[in-house]
């Protein structure tokens, strides 16, 4: 549906690993990985996908103001999260769960920061460094080309030495690819070189807008334009997301500038818990994609090589627990003290935000006193 | 107390030289900022003696500029970028009041956002549209973030340094017709406190309150009322966000009047808040309503009539007579 004869495929929508030459640069980053780690990527697919689900069906129960499902993007964000080393930096636009959590993310931030708790408020040197959801489309672009600039300045990437050279991995969506802040980062990125790899999920839809009234060309062709490198892999395909994107943040890492990646994925669920997708799709795209589900393709080839019943109950049996387990604590969230509206405006002292909080806990002291 | 005297465009240049030599994470980003000097030249000779990894010549995009200053400062670093005309900031408002503004409340005090943007602001230099702007009261409306503007080249040395010093993000809006305008410089004086509004003459009858360029005129104002009698106190603000009103209604206390002056249009303004928040303040003190001359709320007009937008010594006369009339 938008393959295109340039996508980068190493698993067949039947689970077949593909060898041939396009996909021959590529192969050699499968054969560097363990058989746990090729089973950790079924892993957190499944895990995320079943933590998706009980997010959502918690919001439909009230217990949070909306949710923002990542289902269908499995193999994109968890075959690119793994690319990414320890020490590099993660921006994510606000639907990259599965990310978040391998980096080291509590996958409970996100819940509170949907159930209105909190605007994000998690740190990145304690998650990964993985960056706080940005909802403004394209304006974390901005600031993980930002990130690589600095990087850059400190002669941090293009040592030669992979086990400290840094690189940042930026996500958006299709509809960001048309904001100017999107556009401005990669002016930005090509000029001053900088050591990134802007991965975009192409998920076909920016809530009801289809890709085509974003762009006539397809999105992968455009950074040529920047003077930005650029590849489409088939998003939905794991270890081609894993390879394709720890290539390109070798090359980011080795000083060779940025790298783009267009992941052709597709939204199996909606926008968010507020959208209603009947309203403007059809059943036989969400067919041809539900043929390319990237875990059951994953799963495919798993077996293939061997793997049996075992593991998948066992993987099935955790993504069951944390399911329970958000559930449980999705529950027991008590609400933030009122005096948070006031906390953290700035960071050095001011007079204002002060006299407020102060005239704000004198008011609320006047109920306790009058009731009393 | 050693003095030099210099005009502020170059106090504010040897300002940003001692924050570069004194904290190597203070980057300077902005179009035409560093082989040109800026188009001010406020810049000037900072690139030869910091270098191009310290001085950037950025592409033209407000909005990429500031963007990625932000990301800069998540990785340590203190930019401080300039929009080449107050006109222009607004492709970068978004990235400023979304995001800048946003950042510390949105990672709960975790990081701060030390990044300082340049704003060269105001009329009476007789340019084309875009060029002669007073966007102030944007900045001051949005929490998260600070607003300055100095008046003098004491100020414009002083403050820039303690706006770099600052771990919030401040709009540092410099009045771009005082640039040429020489003054002393003290070189180890004590500086005021960044947020600080001054009385810079003192009088008891009409409290004049004004910023940036408005000062100056201000205090020909209080010469001329002097001329004819009338003693006046002239306040500069210094801060617009936030404003230090105990100096403004100290003042107001004793003169019992207050008109307060601004270039930027007067409907939703700096100077609208400072009349609120005295007349919440210090009612019982006030003699005659507190009056605003600002600019008209009417676009920057071409520039052959900037004079009839532009207060003046003649409009703020009228308005303390009309105080006065009370």
């Amino acid at each position: 549906m938008s393959y295109t004869e340039a996508t980068i495929q190493l698993l067949s929508p039947q689970g077949s690993l593909l060898e041939n030459d396009t996909t021959a640069p590529y192969l050699p980053y499968l054969a560097a990985l363990d058989e746990e780690r090729l089973r950790e990527f079924h892993r957190q697919m499944v895990v995320t996908r079943r933590f998706d689900i009980e997010a959502g069906n918690l919001q439909r129960q009230g217990q949070m103001a909306l949710w923002i499902p990542s289902l269908g993007q499995e193999a994109a964000q968890v075959g690119s999260a793994f690319a990414a080393r320890p020490q590099d930096h993660v921006f994510p636009a606000y639907r990259e769960h599965a990310v978040g959590r391998i980096r080291g993310l509590d996958l409970m931030k996100i819940i509170e920061m949907l159930r209105g708790l909190s605007h994000g408020g998690w740190v990145p040197e304690e998650t990964g460094n993985f960056h706080l959801y940005t909802l403004v489309i394209g304006s974390q672009a901005l600031h993980a080309t930002g990130y690589a600039m600095g990087i850059g300045l400190d002669g941090a990437s293009g040592t030669g030495d992979p086990a400290v050279d840094q690189a940042v991995l930026v996500y958006f969506g299709d509809g960001a690819t048309s904001q100017g802040d999107v556009s401005e980062s990669f002016v930005f990125a090509a000029s001053y070189r900088t050591p990134q790899v802007f991965f975009l999920q192409n998920n076909h839809w920016a809530i009801s807008v289809p890709v085509e009234r974003q762009s006539r060309t397809p999105l992968y062709l455009r950074p040529a334009g920047f003077g930005i490198p650029s590849v489409q892999i088939d998003g939905n395909d794991v270890l081609a997301s894993y390879a394709v994107t720890t290539a390109g943040l070798d090359a980011a890492r080795s000083g060779e500038g940025p790298r783009f990646i267009e992941a052709l994925t597709y939204r199996m669920g909606a926008h968010t818990t507020s959208d209603d997708p009947t309203k403007y799709r059809g059943d036989s795209e969400m067919e041809f994609w539900s043929e390319r589900d990237p875990i059951s393709r994953y799963e495919a080839y798993l077996r293939s090589l061997g793997e049996g019943d075992d593991f998948f109950q066992e993987v099935a049996t955790e993504a069951e627990d944390l399911a329970a387990d958000v559930r449980r604590r999705t529950l027991e969230i008590a609400n933030p003290p009122a005096s948070n509206v006031f906390r953290s405006v700035y960071t050095d002292a001011h007079p204002l935000v002060e006299e407020q909080a102060a005239w704000f806990a004198a008011y609320e002291a006047g109920f306790e006193e009058g009731s009393a | 107390m050693t003095e030099r005297t210099m005009p502020l465009a170059k106090a504010i240049n040897e300002g940003l030289r001692a924050a570069m030599r004194a904290d190597d994470k203070v980057l300077m980003m902005g179009e035409d900022i560093g082989t040109l000097g800026g188009v001010f030249r406020v810049t000037e000779g900072l690139q030869s003696e910091f270098g191009e990894n310290r001085v950037l010549d950025t592409p033209l995009a407000e909005s990429g500029i500031i963007g990625t200053a932000i990301g800069l400062a998540m990785r340590g670093y203190r930019p401080v970028c300039e929009i080449q005309f107050d006109g222009f900031i607004f492709p970068g408002f978004d990235q400023i009041t979304s995001q800048l503004a946003k950042l510390t409340y949105r990672n709960e005090g975790h990081q701060a956002f030390p990044v300082v943007i340049r704003v060269p602001y105001g009329g009476h230099i007789g340019a084309v549209e875009h060029h002669q702007e007073s966007p102030e009261a944007y900045f001051a409306h949005t929490p998260g973030l600070r607003v300055v503007s100095p008046a003098t080249p004491n100020d414009g040395y002083w403050m820039i340094q303690q706006a770099i010093q600052s771990n919030d993000p401040v709009l540092f809006f410099e009045p771009k017709s005082r640039y040429w305008q020489k003054g002393e410089v003290a070189d180890d004086g004590v500086p005021a406190p960044l947020h600080q509004s001054r009385v810079v003459r003192t009088g008891t009858q009409v409290t004049l309150v004004g910023h940036g360029a408005m000062v100056s005129t201000l205090l020909q104002v209080a010469e001329i009322a002097a001329g004819e009698g009338t003693s006046i106190e002239v306040i500069d603000l210094r801060s617009l966000s936030p404003v230090d009103y105990a100096p403004i209604l100290a003042s107001v206390q004793k003169t019992g009047r207050l008109v307060v002056a601004q270039e930027a249009p007067g409907n939703v303004s700096v100077g609208s808040e400072i009349a609120a928040t005295v007349a919440e303040r210090a009612f019982y003190s006030l003699e005659a309503p507190v009056l605003r001359v600002s600019g008209y709320d009417t676009p920057f007009p071409p520039a052959k009539l900037e004079g009839v937008y532009l207060p003046d010594v003649d409009r703020i006369l009228e308005a303390v007579d009309r105080s006065l009339a009370h």
